[in-house]
């Protein structure tokens, strides 16, 4: 084996509180964009084996909304934010009000909403760790599917290649008012750049 | 009376492979740009199924073979053939290869989809396997299911429906 740094649970830690940081930055900035209070929390942080994803999404078949960033810099990866559909719904309803849809009727401007959704929050995310660790980040243009888990899921995977066989996992919780809405960033550095990132965080 | 064997389902996870025989029936959930790779005799009923990820095994390294298409569909023919499966009676179906991502960077990565078809049909020349049918391309996720009974491959999609090929 390599002599690799080792995702301990001091690391965990870490990479719990670097969410923390990100969710408020983000909670903030969509505060802003629909002017009423909106919360983060972060409940969890961990590494999760690639195939395990999807069970935690409620299986590959399950319909969700994903929005894909790529990570440049100092590190590479990719960052996919992760919702069940009717959390992409709730969500978009709060910032375009519309009758009541599913998201078989998302249009454009819905699927813009939701880039828009996963800039801010990936951006947020991506800001704590570059402020954590010195390095100079930036995320690319946000792509955006709502399709089954799996399928969404699958093009992450690819990026982390063949050594690597788990993703970094953030649970957040956003609330606004009564509702709130479940989802999950996924950070799947490249391989190096997950050494790299251990290493800077002090594993 | 319920025929609990025509109900069994071998289930391939991704950048996995495996046999089945009638009257089970064989599946893989969420392909998006992966392919699912259905190679099957019809005449002995067995059949095989490869979830591929990615184009082109790296050289040098140890691998999944299952993961890419240059390695596992070899590794698949093998396999049938170990079985019982007949080399002139193989014949092929796929589905997948999707763009998932609309994204305006663009990045190799998100178009893997195509690529992957590519080497899976190149592969398959190769291996001197017919392809019957395909579905491929577009920008849908897919979920499928082949029946070696009656060698249809079930094309399951999440917001545009299921077809048969």
């Amino acid at each position: 084996m390599s002599d690799a740094p080792e995702f301990t649970d001091y690391v965990a830690d870490i990479l719990k509180e670097v969410g923390n940081i990100g969710a408020a930055h983000a909670a903030t900035a969509l505060s802003e964009l629909i002017q009423e209070q909106v919360n983060m929390t972060v409940p969890s942080a961990r590494m999760v084996p690639f195939r395990e994803v999807p069970e935690l999404l409620g299986g590959e078949e399950m319909l969700s909304a994903g929005v894909i960033t790529q990570i440049k810099g100092s590190l590479s990866g990719n960052l996919l934010l992760v919702m069940a559909a009717e959390s992409a719904v709730q969500l978009v309803t709060r910032l375009l009000p519309a009758e009541s849809k599913g998201v078989q009727d998302f249009t454009a401007m819905d699927f813009s909403a939701l880039a828009e959704v996963g800039n801010i929050l990936g951006g947020s995310f991506i800001n704590a760790i570059s402020d954590l660790t010195g390095f100079t980040l930036h995320v690319t243009v946000p792509g955006v599917a709502v399709d089954m888990a799996g399928a969404i899921l699958s093009i992450c995977l690819l990026s982390a290649e063949l050594t690597m066989d788990e993703a970094l996992l953030v649970e957040t919780s956003i609330s606004q008012g009564t509702s709130s809405i479940d989802a999950h960033i996924i950070l799947i550095p490249e391989p190096d750049s997950m050494d790299r990132l251990l290493k800077a965080l002090g594993a | 009376m319920l025929d609990t064997g025509r109900l069994s389902v071998v289930r391939i996870g991704i950048a996995d492979a495996g046999l089945a025989s009638k009257p089970q029936r064989i599946r893989t959930n969420g392909l998006g740009s992966c392919v699912g790779v259905v190679i099957y005799d019809e005449r002995s009923g067995i059949c095989g199924l490869d979830h591929v990820m990615l184009p082109h095994a790296p050289k040098g390294k140890p691998v999944t073979p299952a993961k890419f298409a240059d390695t596992g569909l070899p590794w698949l023919v093998e396999k049938l053939l170990e079985s019982g499966a007949e080399r002139r009676h193989l014949q092929a179906k796929l589905a997948g290869g999707a763009q998932m991502f609309s994204s305006a960077s663009g990045s190799a990565l998100l178009r893997i989809g195509p690529r992957n078809v590519e080497a899976v049909l190149e592969s398959l020349q190769e291996l001197k396997v017919p392809v019957v049918s395909q579905d491929v391309g577009g920008s849908a996720g897919r979920t499928i299911e082949f029946d070696p009974a009656t060698s249809v491959l079930h094309v399951h999609t999440a917001l545009e429906g299921t077809c048969e090929i």
